[in-house]
């Protein structure tokens, strides 16, 4: 099929921000099709300027444009007005790169980030001219497929989505290029077949060769329809990041994006164990990309980019064995000429140098975000987030000593066990950290960001009940009349609502398909944009469907229950699971098994792989579960976060 | 050292906004490692001026930028500024495919600011699914009135305007292949008068086709030059342009001391086959 830019150039003129839609990126690249290659159009269903930077979409884009079998091409969600003028002129979702319609490639792969975009996804599926029910569709129409940290619990798409793919997409990717192109040289035969097939690939999961049971209300199982799809689907895990370089041209945008910089992943995987997070639980174990290769990614990217600013990413940066050595030397490099920032998300308080401060001092100064996540240290110890408020001190100190006036300090509530104690507690420490700042300058401020907590599948809060939308509420009326006493004190937080309906997806069963479907119908796109959500869509679509937001959401499930994920594999032992929800329960603390024995978790043992770290021992200031002494003498901990202008990643 | 560039933007890049042309000739300064200077201060930023906006959507063959470079033998790992021989095709590179430099010249410290100096922009704007006998009447008319009163909003509140005297000149051009364009110039001070804002008080904003920037000129008493020529040189064009004589064109009187010439070009008016009258 033919490029559709000439009918789109007189309708981007008539959209907010057309260049979102252009491609034209640095790194893009304009794949030659062919009816003997397998055409992927790798979709992200937001708007390109959250989706743009996303580097498991950019990491598989390049990948399968290598392989002579396959091409791959990008996608994002059009706002709204650019939606209205394609419907109007009766034109497809169509690629950036080449600005091919939709329907041109043989599989639309979507990147799962959160669950508020499900509804776009739909809405993407059906711009693509492709029936949104997974039932509807003809063997020659595009397979659906997903992947990324939201497909843990899959189920709430299972009437849409044709394939899902749990965990790292590196290798799988070609393993399903090999299967459909197969289907597609026999002239696309009947689609049940490529299905089985695809069931076949170690880490797919087809949803429509499973069946699940209730007795009544309660589900019962999830069990294969067919002998080719597996009773328990596993996730897959890349050995060694250091076979996997990529991406090795990041795409530049010409538009501004958020994390508009370069990225380079130092490692994959924590164990931290922080109970509440599930990336952490899922991406286990940790895989160090070998401190020699970063660097050069980070040279050579930085020359080839033009970026000024570099983020070393992972689930927690300052616990990469090589992270002070690469950021002196990117730092120190003359070629930077001193102007190039380098920003640490993700970083622990109790984990990070005064030394490493002063280094990044040299560039530019980044804004601070801190992410101790819980007001007191009984409830930190709930989550296993075992940073003391000595710490917290210690790191707001430092960092307003040497110049910052604005600290961001991240937290959740409606955690497990949380008292009104508990909630305060946030802004209790949101105000000493102010009257630190204050010490140094009269303008000091300290911003106080609150969420509302979504239990997540492969967790050990997976059974916990969520916190009524009341509850959440009064928590954040508590903080709010409390922040109004404190000074210097700016509190912010999310829409209580929407984290009700992310925890509805969150952990949901197949039976959510029909309420997706009517949100969607009824005009809900965009929920995780505050001025497009509509909570009222939701509940209106539950009640229809004869289904309870209280069952779903707020209740605690019990030990024995089927989970709607229980035939899926994030490679954790659900008993080790339920003992750590336990532990937790019991406010007891699990360390960190890189420097620890192991507690037998699943995620190596089960996949014959382990932890590829660097070092033996845990990186200075490290206090969790590595049996340092929490005062760490000469050595100030100091956590650096992103630019404060920016939307921050919460540290975790 | 103070470098002004000369730029095209051209095709897809045309939907990039002024804003984001910022952040691409910053990282594309950075790939080509010109030693630029950077101002002190609490956050540093490159010593960097941007000529007059371009609207979003409209290509240029006339777009400008100055640049401060640093003294280079502080930093001897940075190539030297002295060698200006590649610098256009180096910085193409670095910059996406559809903005390429056609001309660098070092101009004095102390000229004045690229939006202070020019006084007004030449614009081939393409008309869709037009009459151009309409148009014609409309070109007319417009030439013939006094004053062009509009209402526009500004801050938020609505203020009485004369787009008038920002009409310096206005023409009809057919094309071979049956396009019609219309050949503006319009004034930049003391505010710029946009092809749109014409387009709209010419009744003609949904007919809006392909917008380019021909060319930017300074007013130097009577004469007016380009800020930099595309072959590199500041110059004064000549008077008159035989290709363009015969069109059906009235000189502005919004603007007595301006001179009435055509713009020149050395290598033929930049769109000079889609222009040319049939």
């Amino acid at each position: 099929m033919d490029s559709l830019w000439t009918q789109l150039e007189p309708i981007l003129s008539r959209v907010e921000k057309p260049a979102r839609y252009i491609g034209c990126e640095d790194g893009m690249q304009r794949p030659i099709h062919h009816p003997s290659k397998v055409a992927w159009l790798l979709a992200y269903p937001d708007i390109y300027d959250i989706g743009l930077p996303n580097q498991g979409l950019q990491i598989l884009y390049e990948i399968l444009n290598e392989r002579p079998d396959a091409v791959a091409e990008r996608t994002y969600a059009p706002w709204v007005d650019l939606e209205a003028q394609l419907r109007l002129h009766g034109l497809p979702l169509f690629s950036v790169d080449n600005h091919l319609p939709a329907p041109a490639f043989d599989i639309l792969a979507f990147n799962l980030s959160s669950e508020l975009v499900y509804t776009n996804l739909l809405n993407c599926i059906d711009l693509a001219r492709t029936p949104v029910r997974a039932e509807h569709r003809a063997a020659g129409d595009l397979l659906i497929g997903a992947g990324g940290h939201a497909t843990y619990n899959p189920e709430p798409l299972a009437d849409f989505v044709d394939f899902f793919v749990l965990g790292d997409g590196e290798e799988v990717v070609s393993e399903i290029t090999e299967v459909v192109g197969a289907w597609k040289a026999a002239g696309k035969p009947s689609r049940e077949g490529v299905l089985r097939d695809l069931a076949g690939v170690t880490g797919v999961y087809v949803p429509a060769l499973y069946e699940s049971r209730y007795s009544g209300a309660v589900l019962l199982g999830t069990t294969p329809r067919v002998p080719e799809a597996p009773e328990r689907i596993e996730k897959r895990t890349v050995a060694d990041l250091a076979d996997w370089p990529y991406p090795k041209q990041q795409l530049v945008p010409l538009t501004e994006v958020v994390h508009d910089r370069l990225n380079v992943e130092v490692f994959r995987g924590c164990t931290r164990g922080c109970r509440f997070c599930q990336a952490g639980m899922i991406t286990r174990p940790v895989r160090e990309r070998p401190a020699d290769q970063v660097r050069t990614m980070v040279q050579q990217g930085l020359r080839r980019t033009g970026y000024d600013e570099v983020a070393l990413t992972s689930l927690s940066t300052a616990d990469f064995s090589g992270i002070e050595q690469v950021v002196a030397q990117t730092v120190a490099d003359p070629i930077n000429r001193g102007q190039v920032t380098v920003a640490l998300p993700s970083l622990r308080v109790d984990a990070f140098t005064v030394g490493l401060a002063a280094e990044i001092q040299k560039a530019r100064r980044t804004g601070l975000t801190f992410a101790p996540e819980a007001g007191t240290w009984r409830m930190r110890q709930v989550i296993n987030k075992l940073i003391s408020e000595d710490d917290l001190y210690g790191a707001v100190e430092s960092a307003f000593s040497q110049g910052w006036r604005r600290v961001k300090l991240y937290f959740l509530t409606g955690l497990p066990t949380e008292t009104d104690a508990d909630t305060l507690g946030i802004t209790e420490l949101g105000r000493n950290c102010a009257e630190l700042g204050k010490r140094h300058s009269s303008g000091a401020s300290v911003t106080v960001s609150v969420g509302g907590f979504v239990p997540k599948p492969f967790t050990p809060f997976q059974w916990f009940g969520q916190n009524t939308l009341t509850e959440f509420d009064r928590k954040i009326a508590l903080l709010r009349e409390d922040a109004r006493r404190s000074k210097g004190v700016q509190l912010k937080w999310h829409e209580t609502k929407a984290s009700i309906i992310e925890g509805l997806m969150s952990r949901g069963d197949r039976r959510l398909g029909p309420v997706i479907e009517d949100v969607w119908r009824n005009g809900g796109i965009f929920q995780e944009w505050s001025e497009h959500f509509n909570y009222g869509l939701w509940i209106d679509a539950l009640e229809r469907a004869g289904l309870s937001l209280e069952d779903y959401v707020n209740r605690h499930r019990t030990e024995h229950e089927t989970l709607p994920w229980d035939h899926l594999s994030a490679g954790l032992h659900k008993d080790f699971l339920w003992q750590d929800w336990r532990d937790a329960l019991a406010e007891v603390g699990l360390p960190d098994c890189r420097w620890t024995p192991c507690y037998d978790c699943g995620a190596c043992t089960g996949y014959g792989i382990e932890h590829v770290v660097a070092s033996a021992v845990a990186p200075a200031g490290g206090s969790q579960g590595t049996g340092q002494d929490l005062s760490r003498g000469g050595a100030v901990p100091v956590s650096l976060g992103i630019r404060t202008s920016k939307p921050a990643v919460a540290g975790v | 050292m103070r470098l002004r560039v000369r730029f095209a933007k051209v095709g897809k890049v045309r939907f990039t906004s002024h804003r984001d042309v910022a952040r691409i000739w910053e990282r594309a300064i950075r790939r080509a490692e010109l030693p630029i200077a950077y101002s002190q201060g609490f956050t540093p930023r490159p010593k960097v001026s941007f000529g007059l906006a371009l609207s979003t959507g409209y290509e240029s063959d006339s777009e400008f930028i100055d640049l401060e470079l640093e003294d280079t033998t502080a930093n001897p790992a940075l190539p030297d500024a002295d060698q200006l021989d590649g610098l256009p095709a180096t910085l193409s590179n670095a910059l996406p495919s559809g903005m390429d430099v056609t001309a660098i010249a070092v101009i004095e410290a102390g000229a004045e600011s690229l939006q202070q100096a020019v006084n007004s922009c030449s614009w081939d704007i393409s008309l869709r699914d037009v009459d151009p006998d309409v148009v014609g009447a409309v070109v007319a008319r417009i030439l013939a009135a006094e004053t062009i009163p509009v209402t526009r909003e500004r801050k938020g509140k609505p203020v009485k305007d004369d787009l008038r005297p920002g009409v310096l000149d206005l023409a009809l051009v057919r094309s071979e292949a049956g396009g019609v364009h219309l050949y503006a110039e319009l004034g930049c001070q003391p505010r710029a008068l946009r092809p749109s804002e014409l387009l709209g008080a010419m009744d003609l904003r949904d007919h809006e086709g392909l917008v380019r920037r021909t060319h930017q000129w300074m007013y130097d008493g009577h004469e007016r030059r380009e800020p930099l020529a595309a072959d590199g040189a500041p110059r004064v064009p000549p008077a008159g342009d035989a290709r363009r004589r015969d069109h059906d064109h009235v000189r502005s009187t919004g603007r007595p001391d301006t001179p009435t010439i055509y713009p020149g070009e050395p290598h033929g008016f930049v769109n000079a086959g889609r222009l040319a009258d049939g």
